[in-house]
């Protein structure tokens, strides 16, 4: 439980749940106040998503960088994968998007930042960066999956905090951001994406830590049952919890139709249904 | 006889007990909404509610717990049970997320009748189904026969589990959760007629328990000679059924006299027994006919960990599970017999809610 790996990842997974319900509520009560404007719970709801991601979404790229570093030193493989480092190299370059292409052993059309990855990772542009060349064919995941994910979590991160940091600027000089519908239509557009790039997250490290169940001990292949026909409790799973999830997303738009729009505004607050 | 892995099985069926006698009771409840009848049965229904609902979540802690203590003291045990009961455990799992869910979405969703009226049906099938799919798991555990050979069940993934005696336990389970719920209810109830609704129920429920547990003690002989050989021929046998049929005695005239608090205690100590008696007849072995506790035991060290964390863990959880009930079950939570006060006190008539106890 305590192993190494353990402080980056976690403090890396809580401030992006704090990120990620800020964004939503911030951004759910923005789509609000376009409907209702000048809603003075509206207003108060937006601001309290919107203070509580901030600082979160502000602390992430430094969570981020200690984990990148952590993976850098002790899960190479997995590193090499999510950066789409082919070739073990020096001078490596920080690659923004693009497809990597593994039956050419390079990553295409990605921007390239020269040094770049070397430079983030170990403090010097100059350094060696290990590829998936390094590992055997059996041993690597698959940086198809795990290239794409890790580009989808930056950079629904990034839009996050430029939104957020937006928005706070602007009720700063503005004093008040509830009647400046370009930044409400913003901060609602980007409201799952806090959500977006926990998933994404997820697949990185998951996906990137195959073919291992335990790293070096024991394959997935091995950990897994012996049980035929996988597909079937797979699938059923899969619908239960997409049924669940939808039934909870219904569920929660209902709720905020209920909400006191115009509350505080003189009109008596609509009763709340009894929570359990 | 003392030794780490028998320690962790020892906590392992400690904590199966806990958790039958606390979400086996939210599970009977869920049997009650749905047989709710009469003039009072929406009353019924709301009782069972909010007994339920501040506890429900955290009475499933102690399913983890056994799990997680499965997985981590014994992992060659939870090879052999996940493989061979998958499909009952999963029918299990989808009963019980299907239940909370039911559960938690009824009071967020509209409070028409009709809307709430659905969920409370799912909630209530869920409620029956899932008992009786964790007895038939711990029937087919408790019938010895699980054998797996190349890592697959021996006969196929049905022959564990589609037995007599399997289904006769989980029919077992299913009485044993309505007769605890059912006799809870009638502690809680603040209603004369309510609780004598509960108490009729409880009743009921007890007969059925005893008959049930017949029917598996009897179909034991021929379909878990282990547990057969442990609560008929063992020395301590006959002193396990006195005991066993003593408080279920006690628990049937206590609800006949309605000295509702020692029906309880009464009730809570069948239960255990009964649970009791087939962890110990079954022991030595976790998995039968091949793995025992020894065999299934994790390293040493592991084992030791394990309770390290379990009592560094206690130390946080069993406060706070002390809290948890004192709130919501008010100052008689753990009153084993009617204080004299309570004994004697005529009963409360009319609908009107007591003060709230703090």
């Amino acid at each position: 439980m305590f192993n190494a790996g353990w402080t980056s990842q976690t403090t890396h997974m809580i401030l992006a749940a704090y990120v990620a319900v800020g964004a939503i509520i911030a951004g759910t009560h923005a789509w609000m106040l376009r409907r209702y404007p000048g809603s003075e719970f509206h207003r108060k709801a937006l601001g309290l998503g919107l203070a509580m991601g901030v600082v979160a979404a502000a602390l992430q790229p430094l969570s981020g960088d200690f984990s990148a570093r952590y993976v850098a030193n002790n899960q190479r493989a997995k590193f090499a994968a999510l950066e789409g480092q082919f070739k073990t190299e020096q001078h490596a370059p920080l690659r923004i998007g693009g497809w990597p292409d593994t039956d050419a052993g390079q990553t295409r059309y990605a921007l390239e930042i020269p040094g770049g990855l070397s430079f983030l990772e170990y403090g010097d542009f100059n350094a060696e960066v290990t590829g998936l060349d390094a590992f055997p064919r059996e041993d690597r995941p698959d940086p198809r999956i795990v290239h794409p994910a890790f580009q989808l979590m930056v950079a629904s991160g990034m839009l996050l905090l430029v939104v957020m940091v937006w928005a706070i600027l602007t009720a700063w000089r503005r004093r008040g951001i509830s009647e400046y519908p370009p930044l409400l239509l913003a901060l609602a557009g980007v409201a799952p994406l806090g959500f977006l790039a926990i998933e994404a997250g997820w697949v990185v490290t998951e996906v990137g830590r195959q073919p291992w169940a335990i790293a070096g001990v024991m394959r997935t292949s091995e950990a897994v049952t012996r049980m035929p026909n996988l597909v079937v409790p797979f699938a059923i799973s899969t619908m239960l919890y997409l049924l669940l999830a939808s039934i909870v997303i219904a569920l929660l738009v209902r709720q905020l139709r209920e909400a006191p729009h115009r509350a505080f505004d003189g009109a008596p607050p609509r009763q709340e249904p009894a929570n359990v | 006889m003392f030794s780490l892995e028998n320690a962790v099985a020892a906590i392992m069926l400690l904590a199966l007990i806990v958790y039958a006698l606390m979400a086996g009771a939210d599970f009977g409840g869920g049997v009650w909404d749905l047989f709710a009848r009469g003039p009072r049965a929406q009353a019924q229904r709301e009782l069972i509610a909010n007994t339920i609902g501040p506890v429900w979540e955290a009475n499933h802690v102690w399913l983890i717990i056994v799990v997680v203590l499965l997985f981590t003291g014994f992992p060659a045990a939870f090879a052999a049970i996940m493989t061979a009961l998958n499909i009952p455990l999963s029918l299990m799992l989808l009963g019980i997320v299907l239940r909370g869910c039911a559960f938690a979405f009824r009071s967020y969703d509209l409070k028409t009748y009709q809307r709430q009226r659905q969920w409370s049906r799912l909630f209530a099938i869920s409620s029956i189904y899932t008992p009786v799919m964790l007895g038939i798991c711990i029937g087919a555990l408790a019938s010895g026969r699980i054998r797996l050979v190349n890592g697959l069940p021996e006969g196929g993934f049905l022959v564990p589990w589609v037995q007599p005696f399997p289904f006769a336990v989980g029919a077992l389970t299913l009485a044993l959760f309505a007769f605890l719920a059912a006799v809870y209810l009638a502690v809680e109830a603040q209603d004369q007629e309510l609780r004598e609704d509960f108490r009729l129920r409880a009743l009921i429920a007890a007969v059925l328990v005893g008959a049930l547990a017949w029917v598996c003690f009897f179909l034991a002989r021929t379909e878990a000679a282990t547990i057969w050989a442990g609560l008929a021929t063992r020395s301590w046998s006959l002193l396990f059924h006195i005991a066993t049929g003593a408080a279920a005695t006690t628990a049937i005239l206590a609800l006949y006299f309605r000295r509702h608090y020692l029906a309880r205690t009464a009730a809570v100590l069948q239960a255990g027994l009964i649970l009791i008696g087939w962890g110990v007849s079954q022991y030595p072995f976790l998995v039968g006919p091949d793995i025992t506790v020894a065999q299934a035991a994790a390293p040493r060290i592991t084992l030791i960990l394990l309770l390290i964390a379990l009592g560094a863990g206690s130390l946080l959880f069993v406060p706070s599970l002390y809290f948890l009930l004192r709130i919501f079950k008010g100052p008689n939570a753990f009153a084993i017999v009617e204080s004299g006060l309570e004994a004697r006190a005529s009963p409360r008539h009319g609908g009107e809610q007591p003060p709230a106890s703090t």
